[in-house]
């Protein structure tokens, strides 16, 4: 880093800043989230543009600046009983990295947990933006209420572009209600095909299933199944009983209705701790769940873990696989999430894009970012 | 409503396309005679009509590529069109334009109940969705009113909503793929039976956007289990202000009912009339589902009920079985219709903050007045999304302008309040010269620069969302 940090106080400053780079420009937001090719450019922070600007418990709102901490909001929303409903990860276990994760690094990131699968990720919550382009030009997108369909969705265009089209100033958010009751249903010692089938039929049910993980490697060290039910406490023990029932064929799934150890077995899976503090590089996977225990099979000596019942996997492989070659005619997409700066300069770390869509791709970056002064090559 | 001028040029070259269009899809898929167009003159919002130059009625993605390649190398517009339910104007055609109806891509290309979706070519209804999977369990959860007879690709261009989406999210939260054809004929596709893109989300980026992008031929959706149940409980309030607080209440305490729907003294008296629900004469009425066992159910709507009996209501009924259950959403299902009965309506789309809710009521009210149009109000309330219907009479001269003008008052209130010009409908023609009041020249700058990186000579719909003068210029270089 031998440029200073750009640090403008406000989108105004922002948007000087950017019409002004001569160069190539890093933006940071808690600077937690270290994935894509290594960029070399001025680090323009987000952290001064901070503080909720508005929260509605009533209306299940929130819009608050780009740099604020996302502690910030979880506390504000634990006040009032509420939550973001995409349970972002965390990525700071995995990466070994430190500081303070951002809403605006959240929505770069698209960061979400176990519960996407049934209630959307980042982008599916996310209801208004406002960024900084690389033309230096302010843009406002959607709003603050719920259902906003005015004009193209370039909120979630600006959800996981890692900020390579723009630099977000301000997000805003719908939110849903915490429950009563979290329960874990829990079975341990199932194979990867057996638990993928056991968390599909778990997932077909009406009971509401918000969690569903498969981890090769548990916290005991043994195979671990997973399904989470949330709700009031008479309608989860309810409902784990009839799942209970639904899976008898592959065991008894055990019920833990322990706040403290719940959480924290769902913060295990969702910041993927079991693969922090293990050395190797650590891919993720997206695909149709019943093909995810083919696909792991199909890279040696690799360690999963299951979420989303099977559609998300992720991978812990040697340092500087490139596991694309073995994942040939995948249905889904492979991601490079952890790995030195040197693998990751070497290898693409997002998929790469079939000709139609790269261009496609390529023509909006070339239109919100035309010097290629934001994070450029970031997702290349 | 202004519309773009025709290209002469264009129309004059009709008969040479027409015979280009016979060359590469069947007989009965090309349509060029004035009086069968005029099927496809207008859409929903069928107060503007105009028959386009000719319409194609293509089977495959093949043949959408092939009619794209055609229109693009002659330079014509193309109006793409699902169902024809678009209430915004959507798919009103130019009269030098080719309308590209999907209504012939409607089969289900592949059912997949373990991986919980089902892939169907784009001009399948949105019914017929739900209805392939009931009997295993299984449903599609965006339910626009028009379900009945609106396509998936008119779904997927508007971003429709429908009562459940408190819950279960509008369409943009539901696709997860689609095949789509580019306006020079190149076949891509987005996304696919898994979660978030790979890149960019440009799948996100192609839902809502009016069908200016592409031609969306198959569509990969998520399907869900069916609750075990589902039953309403209806309130009645003698206030809007306290059925809005109600509503705010509800939600505070971490119920999270699948449908708030909110009717006014007007939509109520109609409905009552039309139907004989037997509703409440009150001042607002408010209608809460809640899913799950029949156990849950009665607990989520005992608790709905103590928060309600807190707001001194007039009228608390639960129901207690299906045919309850249908009692009470049959006035409501049928407010459309009831309104219908009365006269002719305009019908709005307008979202709004739900703090806001009291306050855009009584000033709905007022600016009524000072129209002298009635205006009822139903819509969903745990969103936002209002439904104002104005009422007019079609005959009499200066009233639909007379109707428009409130209409861009209230749809203008909606935006200064913090909300926004369309909830679920799309902004058409109908809100399209009112975007301005909504983004800023950037912000609209911003969106056209996306149109231009799909569509770079701007042929596919493209009198549409923009404001005539804003996209002029990009309009006027593809000519």
């Amino acid at each position: 880093m031998d440029q200073p940090a750009l640090a403008p106080a406000n989108e105004a400053e922002l948007a000087q800043a950017v019409a002004a780079a001569t160069g190539p420009l890093r933006i940071v937001g808690g600077d937690t989230r270290g994935v894509g090719r290594p960029v070399a450019g001025q680090p323009l922070s987000t952290a001064r543009l901070s503080g909720i600007r508005l929260y509605e418990p009533g209306a299940l709102t929130l819009v608050a600046g780009a740099g604020t901490p996302l502690a910030e909001v979880e506390a504000a929303l634990a006040a009032e009983s509420q939550r973001l409903p995409f349970e972002p990860m965390d990525h700071r276990a995995l990466l070994g990295s430190h500081g303070q994760p951002t809403l605006g690094g959240m929505v770069a990131a698209n960061a979400s947990g176990p519960a996407r699968m049934v209630r959307g990720a980042c982008r599916d919550s996310l209801i208004g933006v406002r960024f900084v382009d690389g033309s230096g030009r302010v843009v406002s997108n959607g709003g603050r209420v719920m259902k906003n369909v005015t004009g193209y969705d370039l909120v979630k265009l600006m959800a996981g572009s890692w900020g390579t089209l723009g630099v977000l100033t301000e997000v805003a958010f719908k939110l849903l209600p915490c429950p009563e009751t979290v329960a874990v249903l829990r079975r341990e010692g199932l194979d990867d095909a057996t638990a993928i089938r056991a968390l599909t039929e778990a997932l077909g049910t009406p009971f509401e299933v918000t969690g569903a993980a498969h981890l090769q490697r548990g916290e005991g060290g043994a195979p671990v199944t997973m399904i989470r039910i949330e709700g009031f406490a008479d309608s989860v023990a309810y409902r784990a009983r009839q799942l209970q029932a639904a899976l008898a064929e592959f065991g008894t799934f055990d019920l833990d209705t322990d706040p403290a150890r719940v959480e924290a077995a769902w913060v295990h899976v969702c910041d993927v701790r079991g693969f922090a503090d293990v050395p190797g590089d650590v891919w993720h996977l997206s695909t149709v769940p019943g093909d995810a225990p083919g696909l792991v099979a199909r890279v040696p000596g690799a360690q999963a873990q299951y979420d989303w019942g099977g559609g998300r996997v992720w991978l812990l492989v040697p340092d500087g696989t490139d596991i694309r070659p073995l994942l040939v005619g995948m249905c889904g997409h492979a991601t490079l999430i952890r790995a030195s700066a040197d693998t990751r300069a070497a290898i693409r770390s997002f998929q790469p894009e079939a000709p139609g869509v790269a261009a496609l791709s390529d023509g909006l970056r070339a239109r919100f970012d035309p010097r290629g002064i934001l994070n450029p090559g970031l997702m290349a | 409503m202004e519309m773009p001028k025709p290209s002469d040029l264009v129309i004059a070259g009709k008969e040479e396309l027409v015979a280009q269009l016979r060359a590469v899809l069947p007989g009965d898929a090309v349509i060029d005679d004035l009086a069968e167009t005029r099927a496809y003159e207008c859409d929903g919002l069928a107060a503007y009509t105009c028959p386009p130059m000719a319409v194609v009625l293509p089977r495959t993605t093949d043949e959408v590529a092939a009619v794209l390649r055609i229109c693009h190398a002659a330079n014509v517009p193309v109006v793409p069109r699902g169902a024809g339910t678009s209430l915004a104007g959507g798919a009103l055609p130019t009269a030098d334009c080719v309308v590209l109806g999907v209504a012939r891509l409607n089969d289900i290309l592949e059912t997949d109940l373990p991986n919980r979706f089902i892939r169907v070519q784009a001009g399948l209804t949105n019914l017929a969705v739900t209805q392939s999977v009931e009997d295993d369990g299984f449903f599609y959860a965006p339910d626009p009113s028009s379900q009945l007879a609106c396509a998936i690709a008119g779904n997927i261009a508007m971003n429709s909503g429908g009562a459940h989406c408190l819950k279960y999210g509008v369409t943009t939260n539901n696709l997860l793929g689609v095949t789509m054809v580019l306006m020079t004929g190149e076949v891509v596709e987005l996304g696919g039976p898994f979660c978030d893109a790979p890149g960019l989300d440009l799948l996100g980026l192609v839902c809502g956007s009016e069908g200016q992008l592409g031609v969306v031929t198959e569509a990969t959706l998520r399907i869900l289990p069916k609750p075990e149940g589902a039953r309403p409980v209806l309130l009645g309030f003698d206030s809007a202000e306290v059925a809005g607080a109600c509503v705010a209440d509800i939600i505070k305490a971490g119920i999270l009912p699948v449908a708030i729907e909110f009717m006014d003294r007007p939509c109520i008296i109609a409905c009552e009339a039309f139907t004989g629900a037997g509703y409440p004469d009150c001042a607002a009425l408010l209608i809460v589902e809640v899913e799950g066992a029949d156990a849950e159910i009665d607990h989520q709507l005992g608790l709905i009920k103590q928060i309600a009996g807190r707001h001194n209501p007039v009228e608390m009924r639960e129901s207690k079985s299906s045919a309850e259950s249908a009692a009470i959403w049959l006035g409501r299902k049928s407010a459309f219709g009831a309104m219908g009965q009365m006269g002719d309506y305009i019908c709005l789309d307008g979202t709004i903050p739900v703090s806001e809710l009291p306050y855009v009521l009584k000033r709905i009210g007022e600016m009524a007045q000072e129209y002298g149009l009635g205006v009822a109000n139903v819509f969903h309330a745990g969103d936002g999304n209002m439904h104002p219907l104005i009422l007019y009479d079609a005959n009499k001269p200066g009233d639909l302008a007379l109707a428009e003008g409130l209409g861009a008052d209230i749809l203008k209130l909606c935006v200064e309040v913090g909300g926004c010009l369309t909830g679920e409908h799309g902004v058409g023609i109908e809100k399209r010269d009112l975007m301005s009041t909504q983004f800023a020249p950037d912000d609209l700058e911003a969106q056209m620069l996306v149109k231009d990186a799909f569509d770079p000579k701007w042929l596919l719909n493209p009198a549409k969302v923009f404001p005539l003068a804003s996209s002029a210029a990009r309009r006027g270089a593809a000519a």
